[in-house]
């Protein structure tokens, strides 16, 4: 089966009175229809700006440069704005981090999510559309929906805002729903009951979704396969199963050694990964991760590694991983050794 | 709601309050007095006159008869001028100075909020670099030298527009222009920022996200948020053009209040001093409630208490 977004090689660039800004620097992935892919990184990683680049909704500053976006099969990147204008909304939604200020404050609720069916199908009359709308605030499990129509977003909580981003994002059944660090601005337990609102809509109706975040538990819970992101790059990309039960690169390693996990010793210290993320103006020649890689050899600052192949649909951008790598000290050449 | 009113009227009259004390406490601080002249004027004419005025009461006498007035709306008569009062300069001069302060209002809306949209959506172009021009020009020099250059070119030059007065209504479009330069100036940059701002929020990538016209973005998403900071200054502005400017009346010679008040100053005319002062506070504040009321329109999260 073709899959719903097919991204190859996109590159992504702000202009920035200080110079270019390499936000995403060649990055492919898909999404396969019915099918959740993470993106994993920490800020400045290009995790978001991928997502953006894929709406067109960079802003004055930010061009994708180079690469193709196909939506199902229909490629993306050549689209004029009011082609995007009829994609946005109707076939790719998205919701976003922040439901505190993502939503306009002096629109009511009920307002800005029927304004979402308006855009997309002028025909359809305005009674409607408040049922449409109603149906919707129940579909999201907003509790009393008749009353909440007419609320401002001030009203609502946290928890409840999202659920109405969501309601908004879903309203026309979009075939890709592209989610940015929908929960982290929620409370824990308010960031369960969401995904698993998510988890269940995406049953019913099927749609595939893009789904970013800097936390990889939220990943394990809600994706069949996952992307990591670092300095631009995609660092691994494998089948969430695989990548738990063994991580082939070192800041995929990282990441996870810095979950703190409820049955560790409380004697054995939370890993920190050391360092900053790289300047994206001046991105190092070699591999954006080797500064604070603790496996970094000579050639990780020199040149971007290609991708190796490490399992059944599977593969990482790790020179450790290169035939010629030596063992000694390899994590993941004792590994096979190991197996083998 | 109800409640809230009655606070803020409370308020109201407390400020206007204070403001007569103070104003009646500086002016009488100030050395001389209304009879004060270059003429010597004999020491029983001038204890007549004092107790006429009743200018020999001790201070919160004087104080407390003034209030006393300003309960019936009455300011007083004027100690200047025979048979005048307070009440006959505001009633002589507002009617000028309001028309002027209303058609000036008028153009300064129409013409600062375009201003700062045009300025903000075109951000760095060349509309933005002439619009923000005009505004530092219309901010950095004073209203009376825009008024001379005015004259000089329009009345003097082409022609086009009388020097003085406000006979015809070809009369107001100088000094509206001279007195409004400011507030436009002002209030277009406001909008310009507060719109950029505005334009660069959350809520606004959602819109945009659902697909919607950049047109639709901008007036129904963006320009209600951004008209908020303008809304507040609106109330000041909006007094302050109404009640007009001394400096502008001058030039053209327009009959308002601005020229009653200063020349109350300088003759140490007690009464109209003071009844200028308080009516333009009272005249301040309510503008500042009527804009605040205003705002529970524009932004539901604003509530009355």
């Amino acid at each position: 089966m073709e899959p719903i977004l097919q991204v190859r090689d996109l590159r992504t660039s702000f202009m920035t009175s200080n110079g270019e800004v390499h936000a995403v620097r060649g990055v492919s992935f898909d999404v396969e229809k019915g099918k959740t892919l993470g993106i994993v990184g920490e800020s400045g990683s290009g995790k978001s700006v991928t997502s953006l680049s894929i709406l067109k909704l960079l802003g004055t500053t930010g061009r994708v440069t180079a690469g193709s976006i196909k939506l199902d099969g229909e490629e993306l990147t050549g689209k004029s704005r009011k082609e995007m204008r009829a994609i946005r909304g109707a076939r790719i939604a998205m919701i976003f981090q922040d439901p505190m200020t993502s939503l306009n404050p002096l629109i009511p609720m009920g307002e800005q999510v029927g304004e979402m069916l308006w855009e997309h199908n002028r025909k359809m009359g305005k009674a409607e559309r408040e049922r449409k709308v109603l149906e919707l605030f129940r579909m999201v499990r907003i509790p009393e929906p008749e009353k909440r129509l007419k609320s401002y977003p001030h009203e609502f909580s946290g928890g409840m805002r999202q659920r109405v981003m969501i309601a908004m994002a879903l309203a026309c059944k979009p075939e890709l729903l592209i989610a940015d660090e929908p929960t982290t601005a929620l409370d824990v337990s308010i960031q369960d009951q969401i995904l698993k609102l998510m988890r269940s809509l995406q049953r019913e109706m099927g749609m595939s979704i893009m789904f970013i975040t800097h936390d990889l538990g939220v990943v394990a819970e809600l994706c069949d396969r996952v992307a990591v992101m670092y300095g631009g790059l995609l660092m691994e990309e494998a089948d969430i199963v695989d990548i738990f039960k063994k991580p082939m690169h070192p800041y995929t390693m990282g990441l996870m050694a810095s979950i703190p996990d409820m049955n560790q010793d409380r004697r054995v210290q939370l890993q920190p990964i050391p360092g900053s993320p790289p300047d994206m103006i001046h991105p190092p020649r070699g591999c954006p991760f080797a500064p604070r890689c603790p496996y970094a050899m000579r050639v990780c600052m020199e040149e971007i590694p290609p991708y190796a192949v490490t399992g059944a649909n599977r593969r990482s951008m790790c020179w450790l991983l290169d035939p010629e790598a030596p063992a000694a000290g390899n994590p993941f050449k004792q590994g096979r050794e190991a197996a083998v | 709601m109800a409640k809230y009113l009655i606070k803020r009227v409370a308020m109201m009259i407390i400020t206007l309050f204070l403001i007569a004390l103070l104003t009646f406490v500086l002016m009488h601080a100030v050395p001389g007095g209304p009879f004060t002249s270059d003429k010597q004027v004999s020491k029983a004419v001038l204890d007549a006159l004092n107790e006429k005025y009743r200018l020999n009461d001790p201070l919160w006498k004087q104080f407390l008869d003034y209030l006393g007035g300003l309960v019936r709306l009455d300011l007083g008569p004027s100690f200047k001028y025979q048979g005048k009062t307070v009440n006959d300069f505001i009633n002589n001069g507002l009617p000028y100075s309001a028309r002027l302060g209303a058609v000036t209002l008028v153009f300064v809306l129409l013409a600062s909020i375009p201003m700062g949209i045009v300025s903000a959506l075109k951000n760095g172009k060349w509309q933005d670099m002439l619009v923000m021009a005009i505004a530092t020009i219309g901010v950095t020099i004073p209203s009376f030298v825009i008024a001379t250059a005015l004259i000089y070119i329009f009345s003097f030059k082409l022609g086009w527009t009388p020097m003085y007065g406000v006979d015809s209504w070809k009369g107001y479009i100088l000094p509206m222009i001279a007195m409004g330069g400011y507030s436009v100036s002002f209030l277009a940059r406001l909008m310009r920022s507060s719109l950029l701002d505005v334009m660069g929020q959350d809520y606004i990538r959602t819109a945009r996200a659902k697909g919607i016209s950049e047109t639709r973005v901008v007036v129904k998403h963006a320009l209600r948020n951004a008209m908020i900071p303008v809304v507040t200054v609106l109330g000041p502005t909006v007094a302050n053009l109404l009640t007009g400017s001394f400096v502008i009346e001058k030039i053209f010679a327009i009959p308002g209040m601005g020229g009653y008040f200063v020349n109350s100053v300088t003759q140490r005319d007690y009464t109209t001093i003071l009844g200028m002062t308080v009516f333009y506070a009272a005249f301040l504040i309510a503008m500042v409630f009527i804009v605040d009321l205003f705002y529970c329109l524009i932004d539901p999260r604003i509530k009355f208490d």
